[in-house]
């Protein structure tokens, strides 16, 4: 702002016709941006008054009139809406976890990849490759993934609980089998963490770049390999970096609907097995599935769930917003 | 030291970096929940474009024109698709709009005033306020339900080189409940000598979403099957075993794709995979439109909002040969009277065709329902002509 005016103070001095104009265009630009960047706290406002007012019926339904006539509810059961919600949050923070497992360690040795081992023109190629990938959409991942990926994917399952069964995320049916069509946890973990890594690897790709030059030659100086310089330098420096773009990542993740809703045989449990089917949901997708046939109470306990979703990605942000705040404080790069 | 200047250069430059990454989820998650609240709109807002416009359309013989609304079932789609276009073709100032939004979204907006009429797989509730609620928007008259759209439903396998399996309603509920999970069972096999079963393990296959279909095949397995079944009627899936796909195309994808799997869709739907004849009576019939019509003409009419309102309660029971008792009958609800003369003349005269003879042997050939027996078509089309505007 100090530089504006005392450019367009500068300018004052001449000729007072373009002064004023200038000043009228500074004026502009001002409102324009101010404008912009308040639209995005109406917009998030307006989102959250949505949910809330929408949702309220079915959160402050004490007596269990209200949510009785949501079809996927059953109170006779004693189903009720929080054990639906813990089900799905269950669910979706499950397969976002997974999908990150995977996505991450692939996503960040990408990027080192890209910045610090091949040659400039593959790099080049490649990481715009990746760029590339990261504008397929979900629609489409959730096509290739349920018809390509996902019966290619089954015999693997098979094995995986035949040897590692004793693992509780790899356990099988009590029958000793898995899922026959491989519509599975792992599957859309799979593709979530396919989808994911672009985002990931854009963003560590970009602060590995950023990694002072005068460090990495001094680590190598001292002898370092280039795997020991990259430990020493490039790590501690992008550590932020790193933690800011899984958490964009999750952020995908856990709000992802339409590859989810193509590729997984939905069912609500709190299993921890990740190979049977019809034992996991997400909040996205759940709403997706049942929005087209609910009645007034269904959209309402909806839009419950959807507020859920709403608290566990802002959480999931502000977590992210702290971690690199603390971490910047304490990197190698102080 | 000279380098550390550099450095604080280089980390403004990192904050920037992440600064930006924070600002992208949000705009990330502003963007996901606005597809949220998009695809609310429909239901949510009630819009006052029912109102049809054109010229005075006293005269039932005269052109319709204006602009007609309607919503609801996803069942009825692609009849509606060739109901709109023939109707159109004769009423070329006519629109016609149907959002296939599916029956609970149709009938809310058909509540809210946003649409004419609403295309239903189940009739309206009682016990769900839902005839008060249409009392509201239509007036004292309140709303009826007219059936216009039968469809068998076939249960659906994937064995290679069996195209007909024969079972009995308790065995279909045993092995969509699990209980019954090889091919090769006696409950199977004893139904159907001469046909060699395999060893395969069976995969249950459901929709993953709320439906009609769903909702018609729990109720046929709840009412016929001696307690087999032990759930009740829903359109949720009411257990956790097995696979589910999204939609009749997703579950049709996974029957296809998975050697011993077994589902249910609308017969129209079911391609070429083997279909199980159902036990009526003493013989096993498999999915065919005159089942379900012979079905529905053994069925008993449950008015609640007088004689014109033709709620079915179908009778998955029926013993009457040929019958298919195992099927989707699909309404259109509408105002016994309308505020707007033009609108009720769209609404009449569009419907008429949907329920005459020829509209339904036009979605028959189409879409591979089944045509509503000849009495109860006449009927429907009196029923409409006493809609007033």
């Amino acid at each position: 702002m100090s530089t504006t005016r005392a450019a367009s103070e500068v300018t004052a001095e001449g000729t007072p016709l373009t002064a004023h104009t200038e000043r009228a265009a500074n004026k502009i630009f001002f409102g324009l941006s101010a404008a912009s960047a308040s639209l995005i706290l109406v917009v998030l406002a307006a989102v959250a008054t949505f949910l809330l007012l929408e949702a309220w019926p079915a959160l402050t339904d004490s007596s269990g009139d209200y949510l009785d006539k949501v079809a996927w509810i059953s109170p006779e059961k004693g189903q009720s809406l929080i054990e639906i919600a813990g089900y799905l949050i269950f669910g979706t923070v499950l397969i976002s976890t997974v999908a990150l497992l995977i996505a991450t360690p692939l996503s960040i040795g990408i990027a080192l990849f890209i910045s610090h081992y091949a040659p400039r023109r593959l790099a080049t190629g490649l990481a715009y490759m990746v760029d590339l990938l990261a504008a397929i959409p979900s629609v489409v991942y959730g096509l290739w993934g349920g018809m390509v990926l996902v019966p290619f994917l089954q015999p693997f399952y098979q094995w995986l609980a035949d040897w590692f069964g004793w693992f509780p995320l790899f356990a099988p049916a009590e029958d000793g089998t898995v899922s026959a069509t491989g519509r599975v946890a792992l599957s859309a973990s799979i593709v979530l963490a396919i989808m994911v890594i672009p985002i990931i690897t854009a963003v560590t790709r970009e602060v590995f770049l950023q990694t002072p030059k005068l460090h990495e030659e001094a680590a190598l100086a001292m002898g370092a390999t280039r795997w020991e310089m990259v430990r020493m330098a490039v790590f501690p420096f992008g550590r932020s970096g790193i933690v800011g773009a899984t958490m964009l990542g999750l952020g995908r993740a856990l709000g992802e609907t339409m590859a989810v809703y193509m590729i997984l045989s939905v069912g609500l449990s709190y299993s921890w097995s990740l190979l049977n089917a019809s034992s996991h949901n997400t909040i996205a997708s759940y709403i997706a599935a049942q929005f087209p046939e609910a009645n007034t109470q269904g959209v309402s306990a909806l839009i419950a769930l959807g507020l859920a979703l709403f608290v566990i990605t802002l959480l999931v942000n502000m977590l992210a917003r702290w971690i690199v705040s603390r971490r910047s404080e304490f990197s190698g790069a102080n | 030291m000279e380098p550390g200047h550099h450095i604080n250069v280089r980390i403004s430059e990192v904050k920037l970096v992440t600064r930006t990454g924070v600002v992208l989820t949000a705009a990330a998650l502003s963007l996901s929940l606005a597809a949220c609240s998009a695809s609310n709109e429909p239901a949510a807002s009630g819009s006052s474009d029912t109102a049809t416009t054109g010229t005075d359309a006293g005269a039932t013989t005269a052109a319709l024109s204006g602009t007609l609304n309607g919503a609801g079932s996803s069942a009825q789609e692609s009849a509606m698709d060739t109901w709109r276009a023939a109707f159109q073709s004769e009423n070329p100032d006519l629109v016609i709009n149907y959002d296939p939004v599916g029956s609970g979204g149709g009938r809310t907006q058909f509540f809210d005033g946003a649409v004419s009429w609403a295309g239903s797989d189940s009739a309206l509730s009682e016990a769900d306020g839902e005839y008060d609620a249409a009392a509201a928007r239509c007036g004292t008259d309140g709303a009826i339900n007219l059936p216009v759209y039968i469809s068998p439903i076939a249960v659906v396998f994937n064995l290679p080189g069996v195209t007909s399996l024969n079972l009995d309603s308790a065995t279909i509920a045993k092995i969509f409940d699990g209980k019954i999970t090889k091919w090769n069972d006696d409950a199977i096999a004893s139904q159907n000598d001469g046909v060699t079963l395999p060893d395969t393990a069976i995969t249950i296959v459901h929709r993953a979403d709320d439906s009609g279909t769903t909702k018609n095949f729990t109720d046929y397995l709840a009412q016929t099957s001696d307690g087999a079944w032990g759930y009740d009627a829903s359109g949720v899936w009411p257990t956790d075993k097995g696979e589910s796909g999204q939609g009749t195309s997703g579950l049709m994808e996974i029957v296809t794709g998975t050697e011993g799997a077994i589902g249910y869709a609308d017969d129209s739907k079911a391609g070429d995979m083997g279909k199980v004849a159902i036990k009526v009576g003493e013989e096993y019939n498999a999915p065919s439109s005159e089942g379900a019509a012979t079905t529905l003409s053994d069925s008993t009419v449950a008015s609640v909002n007088g004689d014109n309102d033709l709620a079915y309660t179908i009778n998955r029971t029926t013993t009457q040969s040929g019958a298919y008792p195992l099927m989707l009958l699909s309404y259109a609800i509408v105002c016994q009277s309308y505020d707007d003369a033009t609108e009720a003349a769209n609404v009449t005269g569009f419907l008429s065709y949907v329920a005459s003879e020829a509209g339904q042997q036009a979605a028959a050939s189409a879409s591979g329902s089944a045509p509503l027996p000849t009495d109860l078509s006449a009927q429907v089309e009196d029923i409409l002509a006493q809609i007033a505007g």
